[in-house]
């Protein structure tokens, strides 16, 4: 994984100061995991809170991976597939968004901001859709500040 | 005979049922007699805890211990009776999971006392007088139990034994129970092995008897049970309707799918899982139907039929909230702006 792992060096600007947001993110192995891998071998800058899991297919996230995430004291997660259509296992990202749209009614239902929970689709080729996504979804778990699970501010 | 071993049956936040379901083992009841002696069962007849108090360590043989941790009454007889008794079991669904007062999970002691002792249509209570733990008055000091602000299972304050899941635990799962302590007893078999659940290893669905769509399993859309008649034959989620039985635990003998009522998961969630309700999430949102114009339907719309799941938290987590990953909820303590 190290070829994918950010080299911001931290400079990224913080909304609170001491806020280190910790992101997990489960790229699939076949489209969005190559496209992390681009977006690091391009060297192009994303704020370096994330951690990246490869799972084989982004179906293979269970919910209770993500709800364990949380438990653990997440700020967020993002799940990263294949586009519609674009599966490798043919129908594993249709699974995939009906499970994250009912997780996040789930996590709102559990007090969360669903916005603490993203889907995106990335291809292989999409790096810098890749590095686009961590800044956005980083600004966005910046604003909301640490998990409630956290304990807050 | 030997002296007979002593067994204690206590109620935390329950509802009583669990009581009433060990008279309910019928003629099985002479064999408990047979073999037991009753220490303390507090709806059963006036017993003191002090008595218990005073017993040495490990003198009772079982306790029963039913019901949820709510407050620290409840908290306080666990802990004596886990002291006094060799063998501990969480009997029924609340002891094991949280059961139904756990669903009290999704607020907080705050707003329960506020709901219960002012809100209420039928509450005149203008000073809004609230349960204190501790009240002087001429005769002298008055104490209560703390009420705490999450619901907690009985394995979250003590060391359990064994776990009998079940809204209240059916008749043949006690009898194996009693059978199981009885032989332990008078022949001196083994007990199952520490944290044993004393039910099935399977899911419901394969002990449920309904037709079941093989290959190709599908649900065009979800029906509340009030929305439609079930046909008694025929899988119940096949249906459309929300049956928790792919990710509960087998043992009750699908009692409500043969009442063609869908399961609600009181034996909680099978052996592999740890999450109740992300089981069932993920086995429901795995049966919407999934169609050729699938990679057109943008997000929006997928949310849309999700949404058909109405109060997933309540209807996944109806008896394990507490036991969940994530136990209750919480509060986020800024909003996002726009
Ligand atoms: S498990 Fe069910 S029957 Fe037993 S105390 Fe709880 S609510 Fe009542
Ligand atoms: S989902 Fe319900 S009705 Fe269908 S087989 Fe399982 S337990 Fe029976
Ligand atoms: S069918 Fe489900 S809800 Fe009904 S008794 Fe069995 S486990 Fe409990």
């Amino acid at each position: 994984m190290s070829s994918a792992t950010p080299n911001a060096g931290g400079e990224h600007k913080l909304e609170q100061e001491d806020f280190e947001p910790r992101i997990l993110v489960f790229c699939c192995n076949w489209c969005s995991y190559a496209g992390a891998d681009l977006a690091g071998v391009s060297r192009l800058q994303m704020p370096p809170h994330f951690r990246v899991i490869r799972v084989m297919c982004s179906a293979r996230v269970d919910p209770e991976f993500v709800l364990r995430a949380f438990q653990k004291g997440a700020d967020g997660v993002l799940v990263a597939g294949c586009h519609p259509a674009d599966c490798h296992y043919i129908g594993g990202n249709y699974r995939t968004r009906r499970r994250i749209a009912l997780l996040r009614i789930l996590l709102q239902q559990f007090g969360f901001d669903p916005g603490r929970l993203k889907l995106e689709w990335i291809s292989a080729g999409e790096g810098e859709r890749f590095q686009k996504t961590i800044v956005e979804f980083t600004d966005v778990v910046n604003e909301l500040g640490p998990s409630p699970v956290r304990g807050g501010d | 005979m030997a002296d007979k071993i002593k067994i204690a049956q206590y109620w935390g936040a329950g509802c009583g049922g669990c009581d009433v379901a060990l008279l309910d083992i019928d003629a099985k009841i002479l064999d408990v007699h047979a073999i037991a002696e009753v220490v303390f069962w507090p709806i059963g007849f006036d017993g003191k805890l002090s008595e218990i108090e005073a017993m040495p360590d490990k003198s009772i043989t079982v306790s029963f211990y039913n019901g949820a941790i709510r407050n620290s009454e409840n908290e306080h007889v666990a802990k004596v009776l886990r002291e006094k008794s060799a063998v501990m079991i969480a009997f029924g669904s609340c002891a094991c999971f949280g059961g139904t007062p756990g669903l009290a999970n999704v607020t907080n002691k705050k707003e329960v006392f506020q709901t219960v002792y002012k809100d209420t249509a039928s509450t005149d209570n203008p000073d809004f007088v609230t349960p204190q733990t501790q009240l002087k008055v001429p005769e002298g000091e008055l104490d209560l139990p703390e009420f705490y602000d999450s619901v907690k299972t009985l394995d979250e304050v003590v060391d359990v034994d064994y776990f009998m899941p079940g809204c209240p635990p059916t008749v043949n799962l006690i009898a194996l129970a009693v059978d199981a302590v009885a032989k332990h007893v008078t022949e001196g078999a083994d007990l199952p092995p520490k944290g044993a659940v004393i039910a099935s290893d399977k899911t419901l669905c394969d002990e449920c008897d309904r037709e079941r769509v093989e290959t190709g399993r599908r649900i065009e859309k979800i029906y509340q049970s009030y929305e439609i008649k079930a046909d008694p034959k025929k899988c119940l989620l096949d249906q459309g309707i929300i049956c928790i039985g792919p990710a509960t635990r087998a043992g009750c003998g699908s009692m409500c799918p043969k009442a063609n009522m869908p399961c609600r998961g009181c034996m909680g969630p099978t052996k592999a899982v740890m999450d109740h309700g992300g089981s069932m999430l993920s086995a429901l949102s795995s049966l919407l139907n999934i169609t050729d114009s699938e990679s057109k339907l943008s997000e929006e719309q997928i949310m849309e039929l999700m949404m058909q799941v109405k109060d997933p938290l309540g209807t996944f987590y109806a008896f394990t909230l507490p036991k969940s990953l994530l136990k209750r909820t919480v509060t986020e303590k800024r909003k996002r702006k726009g």
